[in-house]
């Protein structure tokens, strides 16, 4: 098995063997979406806000995505999203992750009715649609960016809470636990030292390729008018509103293609991680 | 023996499988440690050595039930919380697991786990002083390069190695009982020797009580003083080591003696104690051993034999007599 990894052919550069094409393409993307949120205030192009053209222009050289119903660049809103879209990535993974892991934790290792009570909550968030629930709890909390993270954090801790369970009880029955409460461990100190640091890969993962979902359903909850409000740059938004101009694609399709790049990036991202992160690999 | 030994456990009684099922993994087991002394446990695997055990340094899952009574230097054990518990274990009582691959936390340095096991008991103790104290006692396991060792992982030690940082980390508070569930199983028979001459010296030294789970009889003679031999969960015969090997009152005893090959004698073939060790679920009626025993008679299907002095040697069997003459 670990002869086929090896130098097969002569190459001028090699990689390690875990860096393969789509890991590397899904870690381009996703990097330069990073560097995007982060500085497209000083990049040379349009204000996101600026009607800077005649409306509804198909691609040319100086709008290469066109321009929308107002005659706002489409390239610029659709860089400009990015920021929206991965700030609300990151706040919603990193609370969910947070929760249910702790939630988790807490239930696999505890067991019993606490473990129940946990659980039975977890069961009953998830037997709901991920869309549905989100639309219930922004429509009830009213729209906004923040409404919508709020609503997808409920959505997704319960996916962390299930995992980190799993990996708790596995790690719990190992040996060096059971030493570790014989040498006199209490509960706190078992849990933290010697169960969590051996329960992240599989949330690591998870997290990375939920990054991707996550900018899907926010995007989805803006198109129907429930995440971003008008006048900002969102990709769903952006969508919504090129969805009554049929004809001209090229409104649709800068934010389309933005959403597209993400999630895949960050599926091939959490591929890679999960090939490196796995145990069995040779 | 003094007034109160080291460690007195008196018909501790395991069951498992909660209230419905209710399946005896241990019964009755009755043995007593002086402090400095080695007490050999023998038994086939699943015999209920490894339970025991667990039972005493209150190990087991909570909705296991236990009964009886361990006393450890006169204070009840049984009883006792967690809480309690948490801070005898590691302190005055330590115990040693089989598998030394698995019983290191695979994330942390050895130094940070010795340091660590020290940390639980004594809290005071700044960062610099539980380093310095560790590179002492992996001195003490003579570990070579210890320094080197502190910052290193378990996957980067051999099995031998890991076994000695285990053996530092339940010497870290220097207990009064170390118990010692196969320490020796698991490793190459070279290193086997190393690892007993290791808690031998340690135990002289320190005059720990020692309790040695083993099925290595061999081992288990030289070391202990005194022997439990155990059957599908309960002493079939307790005494000291050479009375109990040299003259066996238990045909259990005697098979697993017989079983063993001898190096100075060519034997046709190896003498295997007939059928195996009954599940935990069908225990046999009366004796347990009667339906592997040659001794057996109708009175061993009906009457579970009590265990009773003979001599210096305690025998759970009614032909006992027969069995040492024969």
């Amino acid at each position: 098995m670990s002869a086929s990894s090896a130098p097969a052919k002569p190459r001028s550069f090699a990689l390690p063997s875990h860096l393969t094409l789509p890991v590397l393409l899904g870690a381009a993307i996703t990097l330069f979406w990073i560097v995007t949120a982060l500085s497209v205030d000083l990049w040379p192009i349009y204000d996101p806000l600026d009607m800077v053209a005649r409306r509804l222009m198909p691609p040319s050289a100086e709008h290469w995505f066109g321009t929308d119903a107002l005659g706002r660049d489409v390239l610029t809103r659709t860089l400009h999203g990015a920021r929206s879209s991965l700030i609300m990535s990151c706040a919603v993974i990193f609370f969910a992750v947070s929760i249910g892991s702790a939630l988790g934790a807490i239930a696999g290792y505890a067991g019993g009715f606490i473990d129940n009570a946990i659980m039975r909550l977890v069961d009953v968030t998830l037997s709901f649609p991920p869309i549905l629930l989100a639309m219930a709890v922004t429509a009830a909390l009213g729209p906004g960016l923040e409404n919508a993270a709020i609503a997808m954090i409920i959505v997704w801790w319960p996916a962390y809470a299930r995992l980190m369970r799993g990996q708790v009880l596995a790690v719990k029955a190992r040996e060096h636990v059971e030493a570790a409460v014989a040498g006199g461990a209490g509960h706190a100190r078992t849990l933290i030292r010697h169960i969590l640091p051996l329960c992240w890969g599989p949330i690591l993962i998870n997290a990375t390729m939920d990054f991707g979902q996550v900018v899907l359903l926010a995007a989805s909850l803006s198109f129907i008018g429930l995440g971003a409000s008008p006048p900002t740059p969102e990709w769903g938004s952006m969508i919504s509103e090129g969805a009554i101009h049929f004809y001209q694609w090229w409104i649709c399709a800068g934010p389309g293609l933005a959403i597209l790049s993400v999630v895949l990036g960050f599926n091939f991202l959490g591929d890679g991680l999960s090939d490196y992160l796995d145990p069995r690999r040779s | 023996m003094s007034a109160a030994p080291l460690l007195e456990v008196r018909d501790l009684t395991v069951r498992l499988g909660g209230p419905a099922r209710r399946l005896e993994a241990v019964r009755e087991a009755s043995f007593a440690l002086a402090e400095g002394t080695t007490l050999g446990i023998v038994g086939e695997s699943g015999c209920g050595k490894s339970i025991t055990m667990l039972a005493l340094m209150g190990l087991l899952a909570p909705d296991i039930e236990i009964s009886g009574s361990v006393r450890f230097r006169g204070e009840e054990l049984i009883g006792k919380s967690q809480r309690e518990l948490s801070s005898l274990r590691g302190k005055r009582m330590a115990m040693i697991f089989q598998d030394p691959m698995t019983s290191l936390n695979p994330v942390m340095t050895v130094g940070e786990q010795i340091g660590e096991a020290i940390a639980i008991h004594a809290t005071a103790l700044s960062r610099a002083a539980r380093q310095a104290r560790a590179l002492d006692l992996l001195k003490v396991v003579a570990i070579p390069f210890p320094e080197r060792r502190l910052r290193q992982y378990p996957h980067e030690l051999s099995g031998g190695m890991r076994q000695r940082v285990m053996i530092a980390i339940a010497m870290a508070n220097d207990p009064e009982l170390l118990i010692a569930d196969e320490p020796t199983t698991a490793l190459d028979v070279t290193v086997q020797a190393q690892i007993m001459e290791l808690l031998l010296q340690l135990q002289k030294e320190r005059k720990m009580g020692l309790v040695l789970i083993s099925h290595d009889l061999g081992v288990v003679a030289r070391v202990a003083n005194e022997v439990a031999i155990m059957y599908a969960g309960r002493i079939c015969e307790r005494g000291p080591v050479g009375t109990v090997f040299g003259r066996p009152g238990h045909p259990y005893t005697r098979g697993l003696l017989a079983s063993l090959p001898k190096i100075d004698r060519t034997v046709e073939s190896l003498i295997a104690i007939p059928g195996s060790l009954p599940s935990l679920a069908q225990r046999p009626s009366g004796c347990r051993f009667h339906p592997r025993c040659t001794f057996a008679q109708s009175i061993c299907t009906r009457d579970d034999p009590a265990l009773l002095p003979r001599g210096s040697v305690d025998v759970a069997c009614h032909f006992a007599d027969k069995v040492e003459t024969s």
